[in-house]
């Protein structure tokens, strides 16, 4: 019953940009983030007297290509609208935005519950409106504070898409954020490696109570942190008897707090009527000719059946475009072969050691990979030598120095099992029980600690090339030998 | 042939905000034309400011689409003209830097907003002009200064690079002082752009015939009621006349959806230009505000300083009719009325192929005798029509009342552009 009282409600309004080469309203190029401020503008995009704006089919076509995929009804006659406030970034003071007529409604987006199993988020609507340029905040408290505005982002292609209240924790908004991401990815209407490109907005209530909107949330890990955040600051306030205000709060990413954004952003009346520089959209019959690629659930389907991977493998390795391609370059060459492995290796391993180093997974080829699985496939090495190996092929990618072969870092480094050459694996066993006389003690008196123990130490002296296997077996043959 | 013509007028009528001297031409059926460029369409590398003082200083870095067409046709761009501050007003007395005077009679106002496009015509210093027409800003100059302007069917010439006071209502059209000067001038500006997605693929490759036999006109009772000047009226009435002794049949016919007229446009162009007005806040162009202000702060100083009187009534007009709940009983009403007064000429104009009336239901005001906003708001009533419905409509000169110059309003089909033009054509034919 406690649950059922503070069941908590979460509803997403989801920014993204469009990847497409030109803005929404003009032909300035949409890679503004590689050159200086106010280098990707023209009298359109700055929003200069008399400029008027011409829509980009591309970015229609994307959008509608987007709700195709989230199963969103298109509006037969969709519209834009101006929505108007003064703000230095808004260089129309209006951004062009739709409004009571937007492109599709309606549809759903599935991930995977709490519960565990699969869930639909249902959508309310997608629709399409330009980004606003930037503001730069300059000097400081001391020196006088100053603001500069780049107009480079003004007029970049936007797509909202907000969701119903479907979501009940903090965790499944996380997941609906990744499962959008890859789903975008596939449709190739989205690069999320680009800074910015998605920004979140959250609705939050605790069930019974009044709704906060946490505004400002620009990462994929922000979506959990500020929710949970506010999630806690709710539960709090009505542990204590006190009253959610319905309110508009900020989530200050550094700080991983949400803060109340002062009234006066929330009493804004943005006067939306019909933008007349544009005609009403009618691409309803436009859907015919948009044919979807294989989506995130379809493709998961298919590593299970075509690769063999677990349904958790499946899923984390094509709930992300780059990681699924991946997959599938580095089992090209022997896909029966090499799956098993391949998948275990890039799902648990390979993901941890890139975001233990905040490393991109661009930066790392498949071929290499596919090295290292055939090592491990061939039992050359040990899985501990694995790790090593595949720890230095990234360091050396990340720190651009010479990427060795997955061979050459086995021979540099000697991590080639000892199979066979039994004399090494003796000499260290001899060693470490020689140097451990209470471990023997131990063993002698049943101590399966012991055993572990000087495992561990026939290890370290061998550095992790014996055979797991083989160490054991003849450990267990020294040990029997000192009982004689 | 292109090279440079001499410019450099003496503009007693203060018809110019800026002239361009000894401005350059190019080949063309324009070629060597000097032609006067109202001051709200953008102009490379000449100064463009609406009239107010809140673009003080702004020098486009673009041409506006009709620009570069005049430019291809060999036009000389000989200056930019006065107007009301953002086309606001229907005198020219609304421009922050002075009225203009009107070239039949300096005691009068030349009617706006395009008033100094229409004087600089009027007194010779040009040959064309283009202007803009909002709600009659071509045809009530044009009646007051007794030459001939033409509001095209909305689509028809593109908008852009005309600051946009509103957008849904306007457009760009010709001036001259004859009918085939407007034509002329009409033929190099309309067809298509890009830029202009409420353009449409229709150009004008039209030769004024002043046949007009058999043409069916409708009289709407509303343009001859209350209100109009019955000394207006007769001068139109004989012109009308004319027409019938031409070959031209009348039929009577009546706008009841006029009652609401005025309010639909007054509603539409405030909201649109509430809007559209906005961006004008010194942090890219025109006059910079105080840096040391907040941006807030500094917004309202640049925008109360800038803009004039008439100016910021109908930014807040628009600005309240826009409010959260207040859209549905202005702005949404009044597309509604838009509506009914777009199926009324719809129903006329399946039995008649034009309507004639008067442009204006006066002749030009003295300076300042339209003192209070509403009289001067009531003035547009038979202008304003044909900008609600789309239509085309010329108001070419038809005699004179007081001694002052009378315009006959000829408004046409939907893209009908031709059709107005002929009509205008063979009136002013058959009387020079």
């Amino acid at each position: 019953m406690a649950d059922e009282e503070t069941q908590v409600i979460v509803g997403l309004e989801v920014h993204c940009q469009l990847d497409t080469k030109s803005k929404l309203f003009c032909g300035c190029s949409t890679d503004y983030r590689v050159d200086g401020p106010n280098t990707h503008v023209c009298p359109i995009c700055l929003g200069l007297p008399g400029a008027m704006p011409a829509l980009n089919k591309r970015a229609i076509e994307y959008a509608m290509k987007v709700a195709k995929a989230l199963n969103c009804e298109i509006l037969n006659e969709s519209e834009f609208s101006r929505k108007n406030y003064f703000y230095p970034d808004l260089d129309k003071a209006y951004q062009i935005t739709q409004y009571d007529k937007p492109l599709a409604e309606g549809g759903y987006l599935e991930i995977e519950s709490d519960e565990g199993g699969e869930k639909k988020v249902r959508l309310t609507r997608i629709h399409v409106e330009e980004d606003p340029g930037r503001l730069v905040h300059m000097g400081n408290v001391e020196r006088g504070k100053y603001s500069l505005v780049d107009y480079n982002r003004a007029g970049i292609p936007l797509i909202e898409i907000v969701s119903e209240p479907d979501m009940r924790s903090p965790k499944e908004a996380r997941k609906f954020l990744n499962k959008l991401r890859a789903t975008l990815e596939y449709l190739s209407v989205f690069d999320s490696e680009k800074e910015g490109s998605l920004r979140v907005d959250a609705n939050i209530s605790i069930k019974g109570n009044e709704r906060v909107e946490v505004k400002n949330i620009t990462s994929y890990k922000g979506v959990e942190k500020a929710l949970t955040f506010e999630m806690t600051r709710q539960k709090n306030l009505i542990r204590r008897g006190q009253k959610i205000a319905r309110e508009t709060r900020h989530y200050l990413e550094a700080r991983g707090v949400t803060q109340s954004a002062r009234s006066k952003e929330q009493e804004h009346d943005y006067r939306y009527f019909p933008e007349p520089d544009l005609r009403p959209l009618r691409v309803k019959s436009w859907l015919d000719g948009i044919d979807l690629p294989e989506l995130p659930d379809a493709r998961r389907e298919r590593f299970m059946k075509e690769y063999g991977c677990s349904l958790s493998h499946a899923r984390t390795l094509t709930g992300d475009l780059r990681l699924a391609n991946f997959f599938e370059s580095v089992v090209a060459p022997d896909k029966a072969g090499l799956s098993p492995l391949a998948a275990t290796w890039i799902a648990d391993t390979l993901i941890g050691e890139l975001n233990y180093r905040d490393m991109s997974l661009d930066r790392f080829e498949p071929a290499a990979m596919t090295g290292l699985i055939l090592l491990l496939k061939a039992e050359t090495i040990t899985d501990k030598s694995g790790v090593e190996v595949l720890r230095v092929m990234l360091d050396e990618r990340l720190k651009n120095e010479p990427a060795e072969t997955p061979d050459a870092i086995v021979k540099r480094l000697n991590l080639a099992k000892t199979a066979g050459d039994t004399g090494a694996i003796t000499t260290a066993i001899e060693e470490a029980i020689n140097e451990n006389p209470k471990a023997l003690a131990d063993y002698r008196n049943g101590g399966s600690k012991a055993l572990n123990f000087l495992v561990g130490q026939v290890m370290k002296k061998t550095r992790g090339k014996a055979d797991p296997g083989e160490l054991n077996r003849l450990l267990i043959e020294a040990l029997k030998k000192r009982e004689v | 042939m292109s090279g440079t013509i001499p410019f450099d007028p003496d503009d007693r009528y203060n018809a110019f905000l800026t002239t361009c001297k000894n401005p350059s031409h190019g080949n063309g059926k324009l070629a060597g034309v000097a032609v006067a460029v109202k001051d709200n369409i953008s102009t490379k590398n000449i100064e463009t400011t609406c009239a107010s003082k809140i673009l003080k200083g702004y020098v486009p870095p673009y041409d506006a689409h009709v620009i570069e067409l005049l430019r291809a046709e060999g036009a000389a761009i000989a200056g930019k003209t006065n107007m009301d501050e953002f086309g606001m007003g229907s005198t020219t007395e609304n421009s922050a830097f002075g009225p203009t005077l009107n070239p039949c009679d300096p005691s009068r106002v030349p009617g706006g907003s395009s008033g100094g496009s229409a004087a600089a015509v009027a007194a010779g210093m040009v040959q064309m002009a283009l202007g803009s027409d909002t709600g009659g800003s071509i045809r009530c100059p044009a009646s007051f200064c007794g030459i001939v302007g033409l509001k095209p069917s909305y689509g028809r010439v593109s908008r852009y690079g005309l600051i946009a006071y509103s957008n849904s209502l306007e457009q760009i059209g010709p001036l001259g002082k004859s009918v085939t000067d407007v034509s002329t001038l009409m033929s190099a500006i309309a067809g298509y752009d890009r830029h202009d997605t409420t353009s449409r693929d229709k150009p004008y490759t039209h030769t004024p015939d002043a046949d007009i036999k058999g043409l069916k006109i409708g009289i709407p009772q509303e343009y001859f009621g209350a209100g109009v000047d019955p000394a207006v009226a007769a001068v139109v009435r004989k012109a009308i006349g004319r027409l019938e002794e031409l070959g031209a049949v009348t039929v009577p016919c009546s706008i009841p959806s006029m009652e609401y007229a005025l309010a639909a446009y007054y509603v539409t162009t405030t909201c649109e230009a509430s809007s559209n007005l906005a961006r004008f806040d010194g942090v890219r162009y025109g006059p910079a505000p105080d840096t040391n202000k907040s941006w807030h702060d500094a917004y309202t100083e640049v925008r109360a300083a800038g803009f004039g009187a008439e100016v910021r009534r109908r930014i807040m007009l628009g600005t309240f009719a826009l409010s959260s709940g207040y859209y549905g009983k202005y702005y949404a009403k009044a597309q509604i009325a838009r509506e009914n007064v777009r199926a009324d000429f719809n129903r006329i104009f399946s039995g008649a192929d034009v309507i004639a009336g008067p442009t204006m239901p006066t002749v030009a005001f003295r300076l300042k005798e339209k003192s209070d906003p509403l009289s001067m708001y009531l003035a547009d009533i038979l202008t304003v029509p044909a900008n609600l419905a789309g239509i085309p409509a010329i108001s070419v000169p038809c005699g004179t009342a007081h001694g002052l110059p009378v315009g006959l309003q000829i408004m046409g089909r939907m893209f009908e552009d031709e059709r107005v033009v002929d009509v205008a054509y063979a009136y002013e034919q058959a009387v020079n």
